[in-house]
């Protein structure tokens, strides 16, 4: 199988910021949006080069979400950033009525995602997120996995005309996507290509997807790894591509089993192509506080964990 | 003097619109929407700097409206559409499958006029406060009106966004709130009160006006106060007294009116009441 190398660990959320950064640089309509948590989201570098389009809403999100679909009348292109939890579940009628169903052209940015975020504890820890951005039409759902894939996707949604969800998380996670690979909303990427059972795993979880699949090469097992960062639009024909060469499938993320990747998988497969199917995610629980690493064992995000998932559906492959 | 009365008869054929619109689908809004279609008129025959023709959903170089309080549609599709943003023929729509004109406001359809869904309450200001920085930012002059009701108040977001707009001097704003003490569970004072909401706005850091919205000369009047407090550093609110079910005998002052729809006998009782001026749709 095709080795993946890191470069090393890199925050996520700085591939925001530098996009975001290069963006006030080249589009003019561009504008950064945020509720006290500059630092966080590393949104100085755009607000160094153009202090005149960022604002400050202070503690305020609804208010922000509400403004950033003002601003679309006007024709600028509002990146509305902040921790996960406080940009989705907290602005959710917000969202679906300004943003959603006016289908204004707003970018939601959400650091944090998932239980990673570590000794904050479960009141930050959003595992909700993605499943209640999918639910709202006309709403794409991104979840990216290292630096370089999140400033290429920063890049590529600010091209995109429409509300976009930008999901990552917390901690500093190897960077092994190509720095110059371009993003493409709803494009599934095949990592490795495999015959035995297809990964389909986003955000975090895609490196240890990777971790998995060396393991179980020492087992003979053949994985395919497709890196899901675009959960809707969903990439069907890939998934069904992938699928019906393997005929087994098990999903990796750092979300809720409920209203997740998984769910949309196993949605397109239970209509188009019934397959066996495991899911690595977590079970209908809220987190607690913790080091990212120990949470992610605890609560089986771990590599370990996706080898044993892998091991369950191939017994059950007919 | 002339022009007070050319704007009092529309606001009776619109008055007779929003009766006739609820009444034909036995669902809908009438009594905000009479006690603020003096205001309505106003804004959108007389104070606007906007073309109706010419409908885009930037709306730069002209003046902005957003409704906030959404559920006093058929007041807004009426005037909409006798300002000519539409035919007026498609209020007859109004509510009913395939319309563009849905129970509350909506872009979705494409309907020209407006640029924001609202009718889950509070969102408004908060989008106007995004408007009006878009507006700064593009170097655009014209100014953004909005509509609030009193009981809508009662909704956080909308003091987020009051400390907002005070704090970053959008003197581009003018908002009016409806003050007419009612909201469906009964008076404001009763349900959850405001106190003193004029100071609460002044301490807040707004320009505080007041206007009679059912006197069309002071509505006119205090539209224009309002445009000439206008870019002095800070955003101004207009409180306007207005009373729920104006223009009708039996749906005046009584929130019973506040969402629901006449009877026939009770339409033609109010039909008489408004002299038809433009000419029914």
């Amino acid at each position: 199988m095709k080795k993946y190398v890191s470069t090393g660990l890199k925050e996520t959320r700085a591939g925001f910021g530098d996009a975001l950064t290069e963006l006030g640089k080249t589009n003019p309509n561009v504008v950064g949006l945020c509720a006290d948590l500059i630092g966080s989201l590393k949104m100085e570098g755009f607000i160094e080069h153009c202090p005149e389009r960022f604002i400050q809403t202070g503690i305020a999100e609804a208010n922000m979400i509400g403004m950033a679909a003002g601003l679309t009348i006007g024709g600028k292109i509002p990146f509305a950033a902040g921790f996960a939890n406080f940009v989705t579940g907290r602005v959710y009628d917000q969202i679906r009525q300004s943003v959603a169903y006016s289908n204004k052209n707003v970018k939601i940015i959400a650091s944090h995602a998932g239980i990673s975020l570590g000794e904050d504890g479960a009141t930050h820890q959003v595992m909700e997120d993605i499943g209640l951005m999918k639910m709202l039409p006309n709403m794409v759902v991104i979840n990216t996995c290292d630096y370089n894939q999140t400033k290429a996707a920063t890049l590529a949604i600010a091209d995109y005309k429409g509300p976009v969800y930008l999901r990552f998380g917390r901690p500093a996670v190897p960077n092994f996507t190509p720095a110059d690979e371009k993003f493409e909303i709803g494009k599934a990427i095949v990592l490795s290509e495999g015959e035995d059972v297809t990964i389909f795993a986003t955000g975090n979880l895609v490196w240890k997807a990777l971790e998995a699949a060396e393991i179980l090469a020492e087992d003979d097992i053949s994985v395919e790894v497709i890196n899901i960062h675009t959960i809707k639009p969903l990439d069907d024909k890939a998934i069904l591509r992938s699928a019906g060469k393997t005929r087994a499938v098990v999903t990796a993320e750092e979300h809720n089993m409920n209203g997740g990747l998984g769910d949309s998988v196993a949605q397109l497969l239970a209509r188009k192509l019934p397959t066996p199917m495991e899911m690595v995610a977590v079970d209908d629980v809220f987190g607690e506080s913790g080091k990212p690493s120990e949470l992610m064992e605890k609560y089986h995000l771990d590599t370990p964990s996706i080898v044993e998932a892998v091991k369950r559906v191939l017994k059950r492959k007919k | 003097m002339e022009d007070i009365e050319k704007l009092k008869k529309i606001a009776s054929q619109v008055r007779r619109d929003i009766v006739r619109m609820v009444h034909a689908q036995a669902s809908g809004h009438p009594g905000g929407s009479l006690g603020c279609t003096d205001f309505m008129v106003a804004l959108y025959f007389s104070v606007l700097e906007h073309e109706p023709k010419n409908f885009d959903m930037d709306g730069k170089n002209q003046d902005l409206f957003f409704l906030s309080n959404g559920h006093i549609s058929p007041v807004w599709y009426s005037v909409l559409a006798r300002s000519g943003y539409f035919d007026v023929r498609e209020l007859s729509t109004f509510r009913k499958i395939n319309s563009r004109l849905q129970g509350h406001p909506t872009p979705a359809e494409h309907l020209q006029g407006i640029r924001i869904a609202s009718g889950s309450l509070g969102q408004g200001l908060s989008v106007a406060c995004g408007a009006a920085l878009g507006k700064k930012m593009n170097g655009d002059k014209k100014l953004v009106f909005t509509l609030h009701g009193d009981g809508e108040l009662q909704e956080g977001q909308n003091w987020e966004a009051i400390m907002f707009a005070a704090h970053n001097k959008l003197d581009n704003i003018i908002a009016t709130v409806d003050y007419n003490g009612q909201q469906i569970d009964g008076p404001v004072d009763k349900v959850l009160s405001l106190g003193n909401l004029g100071a609460k706005w002044a301490a807040f850091g707004w320009d505080v006006l007041e206007m009679n919205g059912n006197d069309m000369a002071d509505v006119i009047r205090g539209l224009n106060e309002a445009k000439s407090h206008a870019g002095k550093g800070k955003p101004v609110v207009i409180i306007m007294k207005t009373e729920m079910g104006m223009g009708v005998d039996f749906m005046v002052g009584t929130h019973k009116w506040h969402g629901k729809a006449p009877s026939d006998e009770q339409l033609a009782s109010a039909l008489d009441q408004l002299p038809e001026t433009l000419g029914d749709y």
